[in-house]
């Protein structure tokens, strides 16, 4: 479904990711694990089409989008819910679901008003109420509910427990889980290793902008340099 | 007396509201103050009295001189701020670049008008002046109070309940988070720039109508009054130069009807620095207003 390909980006002269490629297929959820500053965020944008890449190729469904301007990169149904809950904070609950539908391009939405709020109930309690009023568990769901509007066919999550309570990660992994089950292609950012691999069918380990370890999530568990580096056990 | 001036007040007050939502919308969008705004306002007042000198009906030049202000303001978007923002230089390079663009504007207006004075014919509007309550309104003072308040209504409801307002304020609020939600920045701003230009072309309408005087620098006091109502105000906030045009507007017609003359400006600025030392994000204004680059 999503195939990238050599990607290469470097900018303010520092090289975020030298010659990344990796491949997401229809429905399964792949997740990238790495350390900060490894380019999982600078890959993340790149295919989103915030950060232009120097060579290399992202083609989603068979369409070349390397380079293609972020509002275009929607419309194929690719949409990214961004690190650090970048909410709307001065439009109510509604309103940033209802921005969301942008995205759809005039594309059938998958999720509707419904189908947001029996995945994340609060929502509906707080529809009327400013985003920048909710904690930070809140604004996550919204940002997530909001990515859902759009209709995404493929949907880049960076680094949705950052910053989190234990109980609230749960609560956010358990809806993604259950959009997973629905059918929905993830491609997960997550410095949380042991979550992402527990909620991941397959992953890639990204270090200093390159891959260096990819494979099913629960090989990569048991995988002693992963464990040693990644999960706390060594 | 004071009902009269109260009156008058809520007039001149309508005036500054169409120039300062322009200037505050854009500053809100794109942290950027537009120095060509008065400009732009000057050119409105022109385009109607052309309109009117050819022979056109006065709505129509009121109509022409909307559009044409727009997409005046539309222009300066692109060529002074456009580039700019690529590079990260627009805070500053913006103000010059739109002072650079305001003197173009303003030195075009004045070869055409020869540095004349203009006015509109005689009549143009109907002087019809209406007696009740012990008060003298005249039809032109409705007509510009009614006109600010309609726009006002149609730019409230236009950024608050429409589709494509909400996008204007996903776009003030996170730009790169609307990216992602499939917004082009680059449509919003024009449409803003849109509005705000088309607002400040009807506010000099009024202001060419009120006074029956054009000319080329007219719009350089209401750019100083902008600049005071939007910081008034709070940067940025729609309902803050609303409030912010009324209080200055007020304050403005009550100083000169009670005051000696003179003390107009001195009273106002000094109530303006005594309000910012109290609220230095202005009346309604959040505190990132001020850091310019807070946003991104």
């Amino acid at each position: 479904m999503l195939s990238i390909d050599t990607l290469k980006v470097h900018y303010s002269g520092i090289q975020a990711l030298r010659g990344v490629s990796l491949e997401v297929t229809k429905g399964e959820t792949v997740a990238l694990i790495g350390p900060n500053g490894a380019g999982k965020s600078s890959l993340l944008n790149t295919i989103s089409g915030l950060v232009k890449p120097n060579s290399g190729n992202v083609v989603f469904e068979d369409t070349a989008i390397t380079g293609a301007a972020p509002w275009a990169v929607t419309k194929t149904g690719i949409l990214q819910v961004p690190e650090g809950r970048r909410v709307f904070a001065e439009m109510t609950v509604l309103e940033n679901l209802q921005v969301g539908q942008t995205a759809l391009h005039g594309r059938e939405p998958t999720y509707g008003l419904d189908d947001v709020f029996r995945v994340f109930p609060i929502l509906q309690e707080r529809r009327e109420q400013m985003a920048g009023s909710l904690s930070g568990g809140q604004q996550q769901m919204l940002v997530i509910g909001r990515g859902l509007m759009g209709g995404p066919r493929l949907l880049l999550l960076d680094e949705p427990s950052l910053g989190l309570a234990p109980v609230i990660i749960a609560q956010v992994f358990s809806a993604l889980s259950e959009l997973k089950q629905q059918g929905l292609t993830i491609l997960l950012v997550e410095q949380n290793a042991h979550l992402a691999l527990t909620a991941s069918d397959r992953a890639y380990v990204l270090e200093q902008g390159q891959i260096v370890k990819s494979g099913a999530s629960a090989d990569l568990r048991e995988d002693p340099e992963v464990a040693a580096l990644y999960l706390g056990q060594g | 007396m004071l009902a009269q001036q109260l009156v008058n007040g809520i007039v001149v007050s309508g005036v500054y509201a169409l120039f300062a939502l322009g200037f505050t919308l854009v500053f809100g969008i794109q942290r950027i103050l537009n120095l060509a705004h008065g400009a732009i306002f000057m050119t409105g007042a022109m385009v109607a009295y052309y309109v009117v000198k050819a022979g056109g009906a006065l709505w129509l030049g009121f109509i022409m001189a909307i559009i044409a202000s727009g997409l005046l303001s539309v222009f300066v978007e692109i060529v002074c701020f456009r580039r700019l923002r690529k590079t990260g230089d627009e805070e500053f390079g913006g103000i010059i670049s739109s002072i650079g663009a305001g003197l173009v504007i303003m030195t075009i207006a004045q070869r055409v008008s020869d540095t004349l004075i203009l006015r509109f014919p005689f009549e143009t509007f109907p002087v019809v002046i209406f007696k009740f309550w012990g008060l003298r309104v005249s039809m032109l003072q409705l007509f510009m109070a009614g006109a600010a308040l309609v726009l006002v209504f149609i730019l409230g409801y236009y950024i608050y309940r429409t589709s494509f307002g909400r996008r204007v304020r996903a776009v003030t609020d996170n730009e790169h988070a609307a990216m992602l939600m499939g917004i082009n920045p680059n449509l919003i701003y024009s449409q803003t720039y849109f509005l705000a230009g088309a607002l400040a072309g009807a506010a000099g309408v009024l202001v060419g109508l009120a006074f029956n005087s054009i000319n080329f620098i007219m719009g350089e006091p209401y750019l100083m009054f902008g600049f005071v109502i939007i910081i008034l105000g709070g940067l940025g906030s729609i309902p803050g130069a609303l409030l912010a045009s009324l209080v200055f507007g007020m304050g403005q017609t009550l100083t000169i009807a009670y005051l000696p003359s003179g003390l107009t400006d001195t009273v106002i600025f000094a109530a303006l620095f005594l309000i910012l030392l109290f609220r230095p994000h202005g009346l309604m204004g959040k505190e990132e207003a001020g850091n310019i680059r807070g946003r991104r």
